[in-house]
């Protein structure tokens, strides 16, 4: 299942764990990134709360959680090369993994229609 | 306030458009950020290749004695500015700054001798202030905006090979060299100079010829439009500082490490020495020296450290010592770069500090400047 959300975060949810990323629209609007700091592993994120940050040559822009959870992974990948997040941003280029406090929560979120609606 | 309402454009504002760029407002205008190249290639592009950037918000002055000699308006202007200008010769130009009574600095800018007036361009967001301060202060002389003047910008390694393609006789220009040309037969002012630490031009173009003389650069296979986001990591790897960041009233221009845009002739000793405004301070500080410098930082780490960052003697935040002016991505330097002050006692090459960077306090060296090796054409 895909979600998404008004700060233009993705979540794929698989059992209780959501792989979380930023959108296209989102990365097209950041421009070239070349920084990205992740959360620690077993960190507990609320809901709109800074999850992550990422900077491109202009400017540094917060990462939200997209619900309350706990990080069980993270991808080292797009800290080594941030590149990737431009180049695919809802595929290799993931953020983290949450393991979800409740996982109904999910249904309060945008689909995919929903959220092309937003960006127009 | 609706700032949308009053954003003013360029002569070339439609051409950005249609070349797909990203406007965001600067300095009162509706400028390009960046084209669908994006800032990262179009910077790398202009150290390797050909960049073109719209440069035309900047305020282009015409200085003239009411005498017509160039020797009164280059002494009148020198009652303003710390720099030799009266032995500035013909066909050259040179950087200065306009600087207060406290010594500091109110906007830095290009004076050129044009033979029997002075043409000097100013930062766009202080150019109504410097023109009042012109007209107040020089009052034997005319002082104009020219308001139908385009200023296009061509840098990097194949500026040269850009701009011969419309004028043969570029390739005797030296830096820092200024002349009037016709490009496509319309008259044009060629400089010899920019923003970038690259070889290049700056070329006043009348607006009505703006797009034409773009357009006909743009068709080199070379260059490339670059926008605002570019040129402001290429001048920071360059070391050149950006009014209102790394320089300000707050800031003199021995801070500011800018001891070598003042000649001889107007230091200690000199045959005009002084005379301008805060000379007392500034000619002070040539002297015995200042409390603080502007220098070059690297940070450790990949994070790019920004501007107003706190910077710190330890790595517990106890002990500060001063504030990133400028920090972003150097695409060049594949890291990132900053400048900021220091004192003297921290601001020696090879001097570890630590920025506060969301909390964390992360380690930076202090590096000499420029972060890359300039290509100027001297």
């Amino acid at each position: 299942m895909l979600k998404f959300t008004a700060e233009h975060e993705w979540l794929k949810l698989e059992g209780d764990v959501a792989t979380v990323g930023i959108t296209q629209h989102a990365a097209d609007q950041l421009g070239d990134l070349v920084f990205v700091e992740l959360p620690e592993i077993g960190a507990e994120l609320v809901k709109d709360g800074n999850a992550s940050t990422v900077e491109s040559v202009k400017a540094a822009s917060d990462v939200y959680s997209p619900l309350d959870g706990e990080v069980t992974e993270v991808n080292q990948a797009i800290v080594d090369d941030p590149s990737l997040v431009n180049s695919d941003p809802q595929g290799a280029a993931w953020f983290f993994k949450l393991k979800l406090k409740n996982v109904s929560d999910v249904e309060g979120l945008m689909d995919e229609a929903a959220y092309k609606d937003l960006i127009g | 306030m609706d700032d949308q309402a009053v954003l003013r454009t360029t002569p070339l504002h439609a051409l950005h458009i249609s070349l797909g760029a990203k406007m965001v407002p600067f300095a009162g205008y509706d400028m390009p950020v960046q084209y669908p190249l994006g800032v990262m290639k179009e910077h790398l592009h202009t150290r390797t290749a050909a960049g073109l950037f719209d440069v035309s918000h900047m305020g282009q002055v015409i200085v003239k004695a009411k005498s017509g000699d160039y020797a009164d308006a280059a002494l009148a202007l020198e009652k303003l500015v710390p720099v030799d200008i009266l032995g500035l010769k013909e066909g050259r130009q040179r950087y200065g700054f306009f600087t207060d009574a406290n010594g500091c600095i109110l906007d830095d800018l290009m004076i050129t001798n044009r033979g029997d007036h002075l043409l000097v361009v100013v930062n766009a967001a202080c150019k109504d202030q410097d023109v009042a301060h012109m007209k107040a202060n020089l009052v034997d002389c005319d002082v104009t905006l020219l308001e139908d003047r385009a200023l296009i910008a061509l840098q990097g390694p194949r500026a040269q090979a850009v701009l011969a393609e419309l004028w043969a006789g570029v390739s005797a220009m030296k830096f820092m060299d200024v002349r009037e040309v016709p490009l496509h037969d319309v008259p044009c002012i060629v400089s010899r100079s920019g923003y970038s630490g690259e070889d290049g031009f700056e070329i006043s173009v009348p607006s009505d010829n703006a797009v034409e003389i773009a357009k006909a650069l743009l068709e080199h296979p070379d260059c490339e439009a670059i926008g605002l986001g570019a040129r402001d990591s290429l001048r920071l790897e360059a070391g050149l500082c950006l009014y209102g960041n790394d320089i300000d009233t707050t800031t003199s221009p021995i801070e500011a490490s800018l001891e070598w845009a003042l000649q001889k002739a107007r230091k200690a000793g000199g045959d005009r020495e002084g005379g301008f405004p805060g000379a007392e301070r500034i000619l002070g500080e040539l002297a015995n020296g200042t409390t603080r410098r502007r220098v070059g930082l690297k940070p450790e780490g990949k994070a790019p450290v920004r501007s107003h960052a706190k910077l710190f003697a330890d790595a517990e935040g106890k002990v500060e010592l001063g504030e990133v002016t400028s920090g972003t991505f150097g695409p060049s330097v594949e890291g990132p770069v900053a400048m900021g002050y220091l004192p003297v006692s921290h601001a020696n090459a090879g001097t570890q500090v630590y920025a506060e960077v969301r909390g964390k306090y992360l380690p930076m060296t202090v590096s000499a400047l420029p972060f890359i090796t300039p290509t100027y054409k001297r």
